[in-house]
């Protein structure tokens, strides 16, 4: 029997992006906050320290700050005929687990969003026709559009430290010839920091497209360009280009993360509380099932503990949100052979392809240096930036070089043909280490009929709790997009007069490879939107079903952006946190009527 | 609003030694002297309540405890005024014995009646009650003795007169004199003291040695405050001061050792009023050597570093070490890596606290206004004595410092049993919390 401890005013579940942005708003309204964190206590210090966590092996081989898959996993399978089987060793996605979430181990690419991809199905209807879109893919509108979400851009920016440039500023264009993306919507101010500088091969795929007409831009980058102080008296230190972002802890403290950007200052205030190693089970429910009573979860001896609270926030990540809705038994779960149902539906993922050039010795990349928000980048194939009419596929892709680090066990590029060991390896890795470089079409992922998320009939976690089963394969709109992408991509790099490329698309027919990592950009499962028969949340982000219960996140993209995830789910979560507090808290109920 | 309830507790239960109802203006105002003397750095163990004292203290002859200061009848809950005047201004305890001078009674001796009154209120209304006995000291006898201690008090100690403004001066300077050598006691860490452990002086009317930089104090130098360039406070504007104070960093600098308790627990809660006069009335002293010059940035290593030489005896290490913060020129990066060019911690002509810093690292405290808290990371595992007194002697005669050498006996003298040189097998790395 659990213990009931005193009840607060708000609990959140998770404390990475999601979960301090609401930590930090709800307190500022007034509210005593518990943020329950199921990972360990983690911060810059001593987590982060120089030079210890300079060690790929720790961090990136043994993946130190990721998923524990002794206690937890999901299992995975293509279609509804096969059996799912347990992800046993991390690949294609890496969960975060700990104080800061992934927000402490990503890369630090901070974009807004293309406006036509908050209402993506009624754009495609309205300029390709309804019959454009193909049968079983089930995108939607999120129920939000840019302008609405500008102010929210503008202050999470400020609070990540975002390093860029604006291509417009209240309708001026002050990002001509400096690096602005054209393609970009019009933004209320400027980057908080200028962009970061390129590095040599950002700066060969600036030259390359723009010989081909294309319009290169700075990455809009969390990676700081210079030492910072936030909104919140958080300071930032400079990004120096040690190529250890993505999985790592930031020793300089230039890369947003809930610890350096907002934990800093929720430790200042008296009604904030954060417990690590603390994992919650279930949001419990009165009878009604329309209202949750807290959350009960197991503390780090053991104990079954009940959290009482007024207010459930589940800022987990994208599938444990999902998961604690069907655990808990919060909206309907998705059925795809009746197309009925609403938590587990459009689960969506990212759609990459990557070409890499290799040059001869004159051509010098240094690509052990890098940044993980850094880069240059076209928008020219991104979004619905070009006619697709032609093409037959629906979904766009910004191309890029990001040029992360090549760290020294896992950053060895040779070109094609190169043999995997041996001395023809070693002189190739010798040859082409420091001159060659990588691009990517991240590519947005659209949601279809069969890809969705349940509980798995079978396997269960430590704590005898049904893991989550991932039904997911790459469809035909999938395969074509991309190859689409990885075409303008290897004409990029022919641009440059490589010696050699390294082509690497998804082939037709080919399946989702749980092995190979992708991005760790998974969406959708718990979405908003305007119609509770097709969302599980409202353009508020609050449950239809369970008026005060909040769930932020990438759970509730409808579908995958062309760009990375991180800046429209801090947008979200301060747009659902302006919500609750300036409507929800004077008079709790649904804010938008089923 | 919570003190009030207390105190009305406190009255309940009888545990109050003055029945009279308290000015909760009055305890508010002792609890903001009680924050500007920074009773509670002393009189709280680690772990412990507030005030109720326990914290050891080394002392040549022993180590001494600091006593319970809450109203209860362990701590001064039975002590009238004139007992707490006693004192705070005298060093006399209620039953008669002298208080070790750790006690910085000294300083104390000029505070003002009304200030008295209010640090009262506040220790009898405002402070939650403890039931901790106090602790003897470890001293053993004859050392033990107190009634030296009164000589000593007779000697040294100056009369308990309150605070005289200096007549026709500036009252923004004469406020920041009243903070520095009265209750902020600043003296008892920045004077150098003499054999017999009085400071050298009390004020600058008493000499030069006032606020002149200490001795090593647990491993630590409370630096000079004095206008000096080189090693004082010379190159420092007031609001960078005030900044410090406020923050526990300003542009180019960042609060260490026993200072940051300083910041975070006293020195951030001064009003801007106080922390401008504190700031003032260090700038008007004059430094301590007649011939100290304005740092003079000397481009020589910087260029050498960047065009790939490091030749120089120690830039490898600080290359590999430091630079990514402090960079090549030593000029660091604004409020976030201190500065190393002339920057005066990195001049004491002592360099005992610029090798801690190396070997233990130092975490910069969180402050309601600056709530970073940045950790440079521990390096006594990484290097060996060789190494940090070559990166400490490379940063004391880069881009224009100037002071002298050290050797590895004295990195080794410094290091104790957590700040070992380790194989590397355990990297270190700290993950308990």
């Amino acid at each position: 029997m659990a213990n009931t401890l005193k009840k607060v005013d708000a609990v959140i579940v998770g404390f990475g992006w999601t979960g301090a942005i609401m930590a930090k708003e709800l307190t500022e309204a007034g509210l005593q906050v518990v943020a329950l964190e199921r990972g360990p206590m983690q911060d810059t210090y001593p987590d982060g320290s120089y030079p210890q966590v300079i060690d790929e092996l720790t961090y990136s081989v043994r993946k130190k700050l990721f998923l524990d898959l002794s206690k937890e996993t999901v299992t995975i399978r293509h279609t509804v005929n096969d059996v799912a089987l347990p992800y046993r060793q991390l690949g294609a996605f890496l969960p975060g687990k700990g104080v800061g979430g992934a927000g402490l181990h990503w890369s630090g690419v901070h974009f807004r969003v293309d406006p036509i991809e908050l209402r993506m199905r009624s754009h495609y209807e309205e300029r390709y026709g309804k019959s454009f879109i193909p049968q079983d893919m089930t995108i939607q509108d999120f129920g939000v559009t840019y302008e609405e979400l500008e102010p929210y851009f503008d202050f999470a920016e400020k609070v990540f430290g975002t390093s860029g440039q604006a291509w417009t500023v209240k309708g001026e264009v002050v990002g001509r010839g400096k690096g602005g993306n054209p393609y970009a919507p019009d933004r209320s101010n400027p980057f908080p920091l200028v962009s970061q500088k390129n590095v040599v091969s950002a700066q060969l795929f600036q030259q390359a497209t723009s010989a081909l007409g294309y319009h290169p831009y700075n990455l809009p980058s969390a990676n700081t360009s210079g030492p910072y102080t936030n909104p919140y008296g958080a300071q930032m230190g400079p990004c120096n280009f040690c190529g250890f972002c993505s999985g790592y802890v930031c020793y300089m403290y230039s890369k947003a993360s809930p610890n350096v950007n907002i934990l800093p200052a929720l430790r200042q205030v008296p009604n904030f509380e954060l417990r690590a190693n603390a994992h919650v089970l279930r949001v419990n429910l009165d009878d009604s099932k329309q209202r949750a009573t807290g959350v009960t979860y197991i503390d780090a001896q053991g104990r079954e503990l009940e959290q009482p609270a007024e207010l459930v926030i589940l800022a987990a990540f994208q599938f444990n949100n999902v998961r604690l809705m069907l655990l808990s038994g919060i909206g309907k779960p998705y059925d795809p052979v009746k197309n009925e149902g609403v938590v587990g539906r459009n689960f969506a993922y990212q759609n990459m392809g990557t070409v890499k050039a290799f040059f001869d010795k004159d051509v010098h990349t240094n690509n052990f240096i890098g940044a993980g928000g850094n880069g240059v980048a076209i928008d020219d194939f991104n979004a619905d930036n070009f006619d697709h009419g032609p093409h037959g596929f629906v979904g766009g892709s910004p191309m890029w070089v990001n040029q992360a680090g090549s760290r020294p066990i896992a950053g060895v590029a040779n070109p094609p043909g190169t043999p995997a060991w041996g001395s023809a390896w070693k002189k190739a890795t010798a040859d082409y280490y420091t001159h060659q470089l990588s691009m990517d079409a991240h590519g947005a992922h659209q949601s279809y009929r069969g890809n969705y998320l349940d509980l798995d009939p079978t396997y269960r976690d430590a704590y005898g709790l049904p893991l989550l089963r991932m039904t997911f394969d790459w469809q035909d709109n999938d395969i074509r997009m991309n190859q689409f992408m990885v075409d303008k991509l290897s004409k990029i790099a022919q641009a440059m007069n490589p010696k050699s490329i390294a082509v690497l698309g998804k082939q037709v027919k080919e399946h989702f490879n749980t092995a190979s990592y992708q991005t760790t950009h998974l969406n959708g499962g718990a979405i908003m939107g305007t119609d509770p028969a097709t969302s599980a949340l409202n353009r508020y982000l609050q449950c239809w079903d369970v008026h005060n219960v909040f769930v932020p996140g990438a759970s509730a993209f409808p579908q995958g952006l062309g760009y990375n995830p991180t800046g429209l789910v801090a947008a979200l979560t301060y747009w659902s946190a302006r919500a609750i507090r300036e409507q929800y808290l004077k008079n709790p109920g649904p804010l938008v009527a089923a | 609003m919570n003190r009030m309830l207390i105190a009305t507790l406190l009255m309940g239960t009888g545990l109050c030694a003055q029945a009279a109802q308290p000015d909760p203006k009055q305890v508010q105002q002792g609890e903001y002297l009680a924050r500007a003397g920074d009773c509670v750095a002393c009189h709280t163990a680690k772990g412990g309540k507030p005030f109720a004292g326990g914290l050891p203290m080394e002392t040549p002859i022993g180590t001494i405890y600091s006593t319970n200061i809450t109203p209860s009848p362990e701590g001064i809950g039975s002590y009238s005024f004139e007992d707490f005047d006693q004192a705070l201004r005298r060093g006399i305890a209620k039953d008669g014995s002298t208080l070790y001078p750790a006690m910085p009674y000294p300083s104390y001796a000029r505070l003002t009646e009304a200030d008295m009154q209010a640090l009262y209120a506040y220790f009898q209304h405002g402070v939650q009650p403890v039931a901790e006995p106090n602790r003897d000291s470890d001293i053993p006898w004859p050392l033990s003795m107190r009634w030296p201690l009164a000589i000593w008090r007779g000697l040294f100690a100056p009369d308990a007169k309150p605070w005289q403004a200096a007549q026709a001066s500036d009252p923004v300077i004469d406020r920041g004199a009243y903070l520095v050598e009265g209750l902020g006691h600043c003296g008892a860490c920045h004077t150098p003291r003499a054999l017999t452990m009085q400071e050298k002086a009390l004020n600058p009317q008493e000499g030069e040695a006032f606020l002149a930089g200490s001795a090593p104090l647990e491993g630590w130098i409370a630096k000079n405050l004095r206008g000096d360039h080189k090693d004082g406070l010379g190159s420092w504007s007031e609001a960078q001061l005030v900044q410090f104070l406020k923050t526990g960093r300003s542009d180019n600098s960042a609060v260490f050792g026993g200072m940051s308790d300083v910041v975070e627990h006293s020195m951030q809660y001064m009003t801007d009023a106080d922390l401008t006069a504190i700031a003032r009335y260090l700038k008007t002293l004059p430094p301590s050597n007649p011939n100290d010059k304005p740092h003079q940035y000397d481009r020589k290593v910087a260029d050498a570093l960047w065009h790939g030489d490091d030749s120089k005896a120690g830039a490898a290490v600080y290359i590999d070490n430091c630079a990514a913060c402090h960079r090549t020129d030593g000029k660091g990066y604004t409020r976030v890596f201190p500065a190393l060019a002339g920057n005066p911690v990195v001049q004491t002509a002592d360099a005992t606290s610029l090798i801690h810093l190396v070997l233990k690292g130092g975490t910069l405290p969180a402050t309601h206004t600056a709530p970073s808290s940045f950790t440079m990371p521990a390096y006594a595992w990484r290097l060996n004595d060789q190494q940090v007194a070559a990166v400490v002697n490379f940063i004391r005669t880069s881009w224009g410092n100037q002071a002298g050498t050290v050797k590895p006996g004295d990195v080794a003298d410094l290091r104790t049993s957590d700040m070992r040189q380790t194989s590397g097998d355990d990297l270190g790395q700290v993950t308990d919390h």
